[in-house]
């Protein structure tokens, strides 16, 4: 199984974000970067599928040559091979964004898709636009799922799970498929020190891209919505609040 | 705690609930106080400071006695509080200047009185049974070190502090302001109201610059990284119950560290290069995805300690299923010379600092500022961590991030006594300064100034003096590490003809006021109330008698007396003198530190140079031993003090800084027929003073003895009332515990055959190699080490118990991992050279 | 024209969907125009009674030639025909799974753009619009000038009003799929089975810190864990303290996890702690200190004696299942 996992490299916020003073986008000096758990998870079931048929798993990102980080962690949690789409930031519109991934994959193509999944996470931590895989997907003509959270791959078909309320949803599609995948599909591992150590000296397929932004859509700016310090609600002081926590596991259905 | 029942005043207000915040709060509770309120602007008990991170270990040994005692001090609290672990820690060597380091951790445990051993490999390897015994030369054992869990401590501290009433806390609540009125602290204001308060403490860790500055003031530290990161699971220590079951490694010539902690093992790191932060950038706690404190791992910078922990423990490490479940780069505090910063802010009445505090000395540093709060003066002396060690020179940002890159590459490092700093140099030059570098001097630093420690240009005098000096010649490395034998040349030519050592860095400050006299008297133990131009050298005492500073005073006139002090504890000398003003406003303080330079003349051919210059009579009769005057040398306006700390006849000469350099050039001119040399430092802080056997504060004069001990009982008893007469003069009346001796070293050859020279804080043991420890606790080390070449030999000071300090008793001095016999020479504060001060009264 | 997907369980509208249609009129108000709903299924009984007050003018019942079940790209390729006959202004859909997925198709076959996550929406040439970013930490204002105009609506941000403009005519419509907009549709359901419960799969974990006092008296919390299937965790000090076995560490260097209810019982909320419950979606605190850290992160505390309040809850439960 080759398989692709594409991921975004986002900011790696606290409960308050902060914008940068032109509001076009997060302050992230000081935080750092990540990607979003659900491309986590995607990196993890792209490394356990080819640990179990075997394969290739390629990470992809776009973003500047400091996106490359992320790919090192992929790499040191298990990927193969990183590659990174240089442009000049990550706040490329999903279009674009698509189309400089469909571009990537035609290239290693020759007519054909040369994987046989492609990965997404659900949507990205960030823009949240729930539609990279989606577009890719229909660019190449390929099924696709989202959504997901159990993947089981045979030669020629993928069966897919969605969760819903009370059981899942199952999609049997066959491969090449773009599938997105939300958190709670596996746990993703953490690096070792050798593999840390090892993916830091793994070279990097490293292709610039030109991203023509969709005029169609455009931010003006981004705001922090005002919230309300939220307070705990105070149940009780002794056992008699017993009967106010099952109201509330009742209410939660946890029961 | 709701906004309605926030307090709106409290006696004392502590910003900072981290594990010294908490301990502050809890001795000073101990101490009697009431009213105490603490803030944090994160909750408890983890409100998202250094505390939270930390790696918690305690290693106690260190080569600084201050420090190793604090350490101690915390671990006993630690382990009253139940949150104390041991389990020992090795501190493993990988090449033989480490193994000859680990000698030396052997030396300090024993100065300090703590347990230790060395370990071959194979020894290391059955307490570590994980570690590559193939890359390492040996270990240094400390088997009571462990680990300690300050959060818990900071609850049971806390929880204490409470049940006596004492305590109040507001979490979550930020500091927004701290009010000045008048020069004192007044109130603090926060995001839910003010405090008024009559006392306020900054514990606030890494964040205290900014809130230094809130009132005012400056807390010279920065924001540094410490790389730390968790691996786990390992299957060794799943086995294993509780937090740690094998000793602590500390990989010290990686800079390194590995601790295990419950099924993983911490590996942190010094290695990296220094990643320095501003306080501004610095994330708030709802911004920091972890906390304000762990910021994310910087990898580059972590890859090369990666590939050694990796060689070091292989067996555990060195396994994918082994993960990175953690990695931060951990913020915590770094001070210019990596020591803390705590004590009174003297520009801002009621305001303290306790920062820049290891986990490891936390609960005794917040003792020690609640003892210093309640009763002036704290069990263990902390000279060497007073916030005002850098007032007025060390506190802006380049500074303290020079310093700071600088230090950081030596947590871990193998550090001389004599080390210098290398950054930030050329701070505070004299007038004297561009003469002395012609002269290829060879600067030492004293807070800020640059001073010559010997001159290169005097390099013919070795020749001259080779006789005399064939045996006290250093042919170790490390023993003639920052030094140079032309020390003892120039020492030799001034006894014999005349030397002028340009010794700026001193602190001086005029008394001045009708009440000065008054005020001088409640502060000195000796009487003031002297002739117009009579000096007096002095202690200066805390309540408990034990030294705060040994100074000089003179009588410019009836209401002006000028203090002159040593410049490194200039700062701390000068705080606290304010804090004693009269607050009647009778005195106050003039600083001429700045504006004066100091030039001193000394040796048998010093009268003649004076007075070959000088306007003025400058005979012994005109110009009396411990006088000073006004004198005009050549053009200069200066002022003369007939005082000698080398034990010559001579002057110390103030002039106008601006005429500084002529002074120089008019004294170089008129000395040169009668053969005047420039000499260093080396000679004025160490051989001339070694073998006059003068005090110096902060090696044998600390708040730990007193005069009686430290036989500076000349000035007896005054009528008048001063700080510390009480125990002062039982001190006088009763047997001393202890007396401070001068010993020589009788043999130093080594079983390798070299001569070895001691440098200080070595231990004296006994003929049978016992440690010696007094009836107070307190053990005999090597206070001062220096060569005397007048009287050719190596000379050792050390407290000596009273039965044991007799003239000619032999002892051993354990240098380097060897044990060397030394006799005492003298008890109490007889001159070896020169006894009768004959030279300082021709 | 305003078109807007109503998805519903069995005729019963989604919450969700209704909120949409707050902002679907909104937007059709301003055009001067009106609001035709997208409903799939065939012959969902009372959908139509249900949607009285929310202010369609028309609804489409879609039934799909052979899928009986969600099928992303069919439904994609239906709301599209439709739109060829009715030329919305807007196309809209609730944020949820669904009506994102949808509407992305809908973006990626007619290289339209698609607006995830509207807040709300001023109506001109251009469109002027509010949506959430970042899980709704942040809100970005943008503008939208595509025609048509696809957005999927923000959850549960928006009221759900009553228009009162009586039902709405209700038209059939079957669309006509290729081979291609059939193929991916959900093949069949199953029932979730009950599995083992891990820390990390849990629907509710109950967490023990130091509280606890000792190993002993974890068997309280056990005890109501197992009532309820729960899994039960630790704090690293408990672990530390030897009560419990390393692998039920939740923190920063033990198990991350994300139940529908954590409850934290004896646990003071060091950060090494919150960093590994962040992920819960609620938070229920049983502590006697006022002051502690994890009361600040809670929804709902309990300022008492977890020894007492948790054989309470249990029996509570106990009680409750007894009648």
């Amino acid at each position: 199984m080759d398989i692709l996992t594409c991921v975004k490299r986002v900011p790696n916020t606290g409960e308050k974000i902060v914008l940068t003073d032109d509001k076009q986008a997060v302050d992230a000096s000081g935080l750092g970067f990540t990607v979003s758990p659900h491309e986590e998870c995607a990196v993890e079931e792209a490394i356990q599928q080819v640990e179990q048929h075997g394969g290739t798993a390629t990470v992809l990102t776009l973003g500047p040559e400091d996106a490359s980080d992320e790919l090192v962690t992929a790499v040191a949690r298990g990927a193969d091979e990183p590659v990174l789409l240089e442009a000049p930031d990550t706040s490329a519109d999903p279009m674009a964004t698509a189309d400089a991934i469909v571009d990537y994959i035609e290239s290693r193509g020759d007519g054909e898709v040369p994987f046989d999944v492609l990965l997404f996470g659900n949507e990205s931590a960030d823009a949240g636009n729930y539609q990279v895989g989606v577009r890719v997907a229909n660019a190449l003509g390929l099924p696709c799922v989202t959504g997901i959270k159990d993947i089981e791959l045979e030669d020629t078909t993928a069966t897919a799970k969605r969760e819903v309320s009370g059981g899942w949803e199952v999609f049997e599609v066959p491969l090449p498929a773009v599938i997105s995948v939300k958190e709670g599909i596996n746990h993703p591992r953490y690096a070792s020190m050798r593999g840390r150590m090892q993916a830091r000296r793994t070279p990097i397929e490293t292709v610039e891209v030109d991203l023509a932004g969709d005029e169609r859509f455009e931010m003006v700016e981004l705001e922090v919505p005002e919230t309300e310090a939220a307070e705990a609600e105070i149940l009780g002081d002794s056992a008699d609040a017993a009967s106010a926590v099952v109201d509330i596991l009742e209410e939660l259905e946890v029961l | 705690m709701s906004t309605k029942d926030f307090p709106t005043s409290a006696r004392t207000v502590i910003i900072g609930a981290g594990i010294v915040g908490n301990s502050v709060a809890y001795h000073l509770a101990e101490q009697g106080r009431t009213d105490i309120v603490l803030i944090d602007k994160g909750p408890l008990p983890d409100p998202g400071g250094s505390t939270g991170h930390a790696s918690n270990f305690i290693f106690p040994v260190e080569h600084s006695k201050e420090m190793t005692l604090l350490t101690q001090d915390s671990r006993e609290q630690f382990r009253d509080m139940d949150t104390f672990t041991r389990s020992g820690g090795i501190e493993v060597a990988r090449d033989e200047e480490r193994l000859e380091e680990l000698k030396r951790r052997m030396q300090s445990a024993k100065a300090w009185g703590e347990p230790a051993e060395m370990l071959t490999p194979a020894e290391v390897k059955e307490l570590v049974p994980y570690i590559n015994d193939d890359i390492i030369l040996g270990g240094f054992h400390s088997p009571d070190a462990g680990v300690c869990d300050p959060l818990r401590a900071g609850e049971v501290m806390r929880a204490r502090a409470q049940d006596k009433g004492a305590l109040s806390l507001a979490p979550n609540t930020e500091v927004t302001d701290i009010i000045v009125e008048g020069g004192r602290v007044t109130a603090v204001e926060t995001d839910r109201g003010t405090i008024e308060a009559e006392e306020v403490i900054i514990a606030a860790g890494l964040w205290s610059p900014k809130l230094a500055k809130m009132a005012g003031v400056e807390i010279p530290l920065t924001p540094a990284v410490h790389q730390m990161i968790s691996v786990g699971p390992i299957d060794l220590f799943e086995e294993g119950e509780g937090e740690i079951n094998y000793p602590i490694v500390r990989d010290v010539d990686t800079q390194m560290y590995e601790r295990q902690s419950g099924n993983d093992m911490e590996v942190g790191s010094y290695e990296h290069r220094p990643i320095l932060w501003d306080v501004e950038d610095v994330p708030s706690l709802d911004e920091a995805p972890l906390s304000p404190t762990q910021p994310p791992l910087t990898h580059d910078a972590f890859e090369p300690s990666m590939q050694h922990a990796l060689e070091i423990m292989p067996e555990i490490l060195d396994d994918p299923s082994v993960e990175i479940r953690h990695e931060i780069d951990g913020l915590l505090s770094v001070t210019p010379d990596g020591m803390p910063l705590i004590g009174r802010l003297q520009d801002v009445e009621g305001l303290w600092s306790c920062a820049a505090i290891w986990i490891k000395e936390g609960p005794a540093f917040g003792k020690m500022l609640a003892q210093l709060m309640t009763q002036g003066y704290c069990d263990i002396d902390i000279h060497a961590s007073d916030v005002n060690r850098f007032y007025e020179y060390g506190n802006s940002r380049r500074f303290v991030k020079n310093r700071a890159d600088e230090g950081y590459r030596k947590i871990y490092g193998i550090i001389h006594p004599a080390e210098q700093w290398m950054s930030s140099r050329e701070l505070r030059t004299s007038a004297f300064y561009n003469r002395q570098r012609d002269l290829d001097a060879y600067f030492f630093e004293a807070a800020g100034w640059e001073r010559p420690q010997w001159f290169e240009s005097n390099r013919d005098l070795l020749t001259k003096y080779s006789a005399e000096l064939a045996h006290l010649m250093r042919p170790n490395e490390w023993d003639s590490r920052w030094w140079s034998p032309i020390i003892l040349a120039e020492h030799l030519h001034m006894r014999d003809h005349v030397a002028m050592i340009g010794d700026t860095g001193f602190t001086i400050f005029d008394v001045v006021g009708p009440g000065a006299l008054d005020y001088l008297e409640r502060i000195a133990v000796g009487r003031m109330d002297v002739d117009v131009g009579r000096s007096v050298y002095t202690p200066i005492l805390a309540e408990n008698a034990g030294f705060v500073s040994d100074l000089t005073i003179v009588r410019l006139a009836e209401n002006r007396f000028r203090v002159i002090t040593g410049g490194g504890m200039g700062g701390a000398d000068k705080s606290w003198f304010r804090a004693h003003l009269p607050a009647d406003g009778s005195v106050v303080l003039d600083d001429q530190t700045s504006a004066l330079c100091t030039l001193g003349l000394w040796g048998p051919n010093a009268r003649d140079v004076l007075a070959s210059v000088a306007e003025e009579d400058v005979s012994h009769d005109a110009f009396p031993p411990y006088t000073a005057q006004d004198v005009t040398i050549g053009e200069v306006d200066a002022w003369a003090f007939r005082i000698s700390y080398v034990g010559e006849l001579g002057w110390e000469i103030y002039a106008p800084m601006e005429q500084g350099q002529r002074l120089w050039d008019l004294i170089a001119e008129a000395g040169e027929p009668h053969n005047i040399r420039p000499a260093g430092m080396g000679v004025y802080g160490t051989t001339g003073r070694i073998e006059k056997g003068y005090r110096l504060y902060g090696h044998e004069l600390e708040l730990e003895y007193d005069p009686a001990e430290a036989g500076l009982t000349f000035h007896g008893v005054k009528d008048l009332d001063f700080i510390g007469k009480e125990a002062y003069a039982e001190a006088l009346d009763g047997e001393p515990i202890a007396k401070m001796c001068t010993l020589s070293v009788d043999d130093h050859m080594s079983s390798t055959g070299e001569r070895r020279f001691m440098l200080g804080s070595e231990p004296i043991l006994t003929t049978d190699g016992e440690e010696i420890v007094d009836d107070h606790g307190r053990r005999s080390y090597v206070t001062t080490a220096g060569t005397g070449p007048s009287v050719g030999k190596h000379l050792l000071m050390a407290y000596l118990p009273t039965d044991l300090a007799e003239e000619g008793e032999q002892f051993l001095v354990e240098y380097m991992g060897e044990q060397y016999p030394v006799s005492v020479e003298v008890v109490g504060s007889r001159p070896l050279f020169d006894p009768k001060n004959e030279r300082i009264r021709s | 024209m305003v078109l807007a997907l109503v998805e519903h369980v069995e005729g019963e509208p989604l919450e969700e969907s209704l909120q949409m249609l707050t902002l679907a009129r909104e937007i059709a108000e301003a055009e001067g125009e009106s609001v035709h709903g997208v409903a799939f299924g065939d012959g969902v009984d009372g959908l139509t009674d249900r949607l009285e007050d929310a202010g369609l003018e028309v609804l489409y019942m879609v039934s799909l030639d052979g899928i009986d079940r969600y099928a992303p790209i069919a439904w994609a390729a239906s709301l599209e025909q439709l739109a060829d006959e009715t030329d919305p202004a807007a196309v809209l859909a609730a944020g949820t799974d669904r009506g994102n997925e949808v509407l992305a198709h809908i973006g990626a076959r007619n290289d339209l753009p698609v607006v995830a996550n509207c807040l709300s929406v001023e109506v001109g040439e251009t469109y002027t619009l509010e949506r959430q970013r970042w899980g709704g930490s942040l809100i970005e204002h943008a503008r939208l000038r595509a025609g048509p105009k696809v957005m999927s609506v923000a959850l549960h941000e928006l009221p759900i009003e009553s228009a009162g403009s009586g039902a709405p005519t209700v038209e059939s419509f079957t669309p006509e799929l290729t081979e291609v907009e059939h193929l991916v549709t959900v093949d069949r359901f199953e029932e979730s089975e009950e599995e083992g419960i891990s820390l990390t799969d849990a629907n509710v974990v109950i967490g023990g810190g130091r509280g606890v006092g000792n190993a002993e008296d974890f068997d309280k919390l056990e005890e109501l864990a197992e009532l309820i299937g729960a899994a039960v965790g630790s704090s690293r000090a408990a672990v530390n303290e030897g009560w419990r076995p390393h692998d039920d560490q939740i923190g920063q260097t033990g198990a991350k996890i994300s139940p529908e209810l954590y409850i934290a019982a004896g646990i003071s909320g060091a950060v090494q702690h919150m960093v590994g419950c962040k992920g819960s979606k609620h938070l229920l605190a049983i502590n006697t200190d006022p002051e502690a850290g994890i009361i600040q992160k809670a929804n709902w505390a309990v300022l008492g004696d977890l020894h007492e309040v948790i054989p309470a809850i249990t029996e509570e439960i106990r009680r409750r299942q007894g009648e």
